[in-house]
């Protein structure tokens, strides 16, 4: 008896807990799917009356989502592409390559990681204005090309390669830069993907960056856009319930496709740190 | 080519944009928040002047930024604890032996930490709404009032702190679950042996087991709340009545908008010194506990 009022209180409550969690983002799909104005009723209706894509025709068609969405894409899968071959590259050398004031370099590395990135802003765009890079792709992709992060994340995985193993490559006279390519990356894998998801979903979801360097409207990434349409359009809930559709599903499908090694990520990152 | 110049070329491109785009801006900041770097500085960079720790000293004596400090100490020292509180909880709950579905309560629990913070936001602002809120709905039905959630001074950062509390927990619950599974099943035998209650278990062999990991989710948390910017510049604007502008957001006003950048950069830094400071005494606390 008792054991059964456990179960039923515990699940009772993680129940809860995942409504809690769900309800917001569900309620948003189907507030998307609404008409014009049904959302602005009391009591708020749970699901659309007479379902419609109207918001949706009119965020890709007037409001210019589609290239907002490009946008987005276009700058997160840069960021995702150069940050993984930088951090694995440096992440091995820091594992697996002996040199010259390796440990103090590493050890300085770890400590820049508690300097908020918010105090390199300022003179970040002074020097990106001076290299012309403001208000384009790269200059919204500079802060994520690289990071102590992931540089430490594949670190702690690449340790695990046998140096046999490299060795023997070396022997073969396998160059470096073979080694790195055909031994090295191949077994890294697991971490690559975790890297990418990393890099992926901190790009597609940072805001004030992008809102600093990314002036024109026309380069603009989604959560820059949205957070301006919904200063715009205060009323047309619906309409923004459909921009949130827009801006959180890819995350949220790549992330639900790829959880193994998203959480493996997280654990080695912070746990064993 | 030998391993060492390999590991100097391997490490070298990562090594330079850290350098290029992190290390020298911060050191530049520091330079820059001592001088009156303003927009006819942006314009003709003969306009600058050095002005020592003017700013600084003009901060200290801005109520707004007593106002931002306040607000962002507000949101850190309520947001923190509720928000271990809960990915505890919910770290417990999925701990549980008796817990069923888990692989899918722990997805739907950590759903929101993946999702962009501006487009959640967009939906709370909705579901807080005072005519059309869901949750003023629900509120009704039990006889109470509708709330101005975001257009009362008194309710609008609370809010925003069960917005934060709901994008963040699952982020820290993983960790602790991650900390439970290490703990040796024994020592809750040991316990049990001794007549030690579900709580007492609690207290005495899964709270001090855990003492590591939450001195780091609690650095980690803490650190990551001082960093306030996008939900006030989504839900509020740092309204109603400045009472949710924290020290971001008037960093980036200062910079961004009246591009004060000299000024900006000695608001970066004091946010910078404040952070530290909290670390440093989270960890002497920790320290005098016994925790490491």
């Amino acid at each position: 008896m008792n054991r059964t009022l456990a179960t039923a209180i515990v699940n009772g409550l993680l129940l809860a807990l995942a409504a809690l969690s769900l309800f917001p983002l569900v309620w948003m799909l189907s507030v998307s799917f609404m008409q014009p104005g049904a959302a602005s009723h009391f009591p708020p209706p749970l699901l659309p009356a007479d379902p419609t894509l109207h918001n949706y025709r009119e965020l890709f068609v007037r409001a210019g989502m589609g290239r907002y969405f490009a946008n987005s894409l276009l700058i997160s899968i840069g960021v995702t592409l150069v940050s993984v071959l930088l951090n694995t590259m440096a992440g091995y050398a820091f594992a697996k390559l002996q040199f010259a004031g390796r440990e103090k370099m590493f050890r300085s590395l770890l400590a820049v990681m508690v300097i908020p990135g918010q105090v390199a802003m300022m003179p970040l765009f002074l020097l990106l204005k001076q290299m012309g890079l403001v208000n384009t792709y790269a200059g919204a992709m500079v802060p994520g090309l690289a990071g102590v992060f992931g540089i430490f994340l594949v670190r702690q995985y690449a340790r695990s390669i046998p140096d046999e193993l490299l060795d023997a490559a070396r022997i073969d006279g396998a160059s470096e830069w073979r080694i790195y390519w055909q031994v090295v990356l191949p077994v890294l894998k697991p971490i690559l993907v975790t890297l990418a998801i990393f890099s992926f979903l901190g790009a597609w979801n940072d805001f004030m960056w992008p809102l600093i360097v990314l002036s024109d409207q026309s380069l603009q990434t989604l959560p820059v856009a949205l957070a301006s349409l919904s200063r715009e359009h205060v009323q047309d809930n619906e309409l923004m319930m459909a921009g949130s559709v827009v801006t959180v599903l890819p995350v949220l499908l790549l992330f639900l496709s790829l959880q193994r090694y998203y959480m493996q990520g997280l654990l080695v990152g912070s746990v064993k740190g | 080519m030998s391993t060492r110049t390999a590991g100097w070329l391997f490490a070298g491109p990562a090594l330079l944009v850290i350098a290029l785009f992190f290390g020298l801006p911060v050191l530049a900041a520091l330079a820059l928040s001592l001088t009156d770097f303003d927009i006819y500085a942006l314009a003709d960079i003969r306009n600058l002047r050095f002005v020592g720790i003017d700013n600084y000293l003009a901060l200290l004596q801005n109520p707004l930024f007593w106002k931002a400090l306040g607000n962002t100490f507000y949101f850190v020292l309520v947001g923190v604890p509720l928000s271990i509180a809960a990915s505890l909880g919910a770290a417990l709950l999925l701990h549980a032996k008796v817990a069923k579905f888990r692989p899918f309560f722990r997805t739907a629990l950590f759903a929101p930490v993946v999702t962009t913070v501006v487009a959640v936001a967009v939906i709370w602002r909705y579901l807080f709404h005072t005519k059309y809120g869901m949750v003023n709905w629900g509120l009704s039905s039990l006889g109470i009032e509708p709330v101005d959630w975001l257009g009362d001074p008194h309710w609008a950062m609370p809010t925003i702190i069960l917005f934060a509390v709901w994008k963040n927990f699952g982020y820290n619950m993983i960790i602790f679950l991650a900390g439970l599974q290490a703990i040796p099943e024994d020592l809750y035998e040991a316990a049990r042996i001794d007549g030690a209650s579900g709580w007492k278990q609690f207290r005495h062999v899964t709270l001090p087991m855990l003492g590591p990991v939450l001195l780091l989710v609690g650095i980690l948390t803490m650190a990551g709340y001082f960093q306030l910017f996008a939900e006030p510049y989504v839900m509020t604007q740092g309204g109603p009545l400045q009472s949710t502008v924290s020290v971001l957001y008037l960093m980036y006003e200062e910079g961004f908008k009246w591009w004060n950048l000299g000024n900006a950069s000695a608001v970066a830094f004091l946010l910078f010194a404040i952070m530290t400071a909290f670390t440093s005494g989270l960890l002497w606390l920790a320290r005098k506990r016994g925790v490491e």
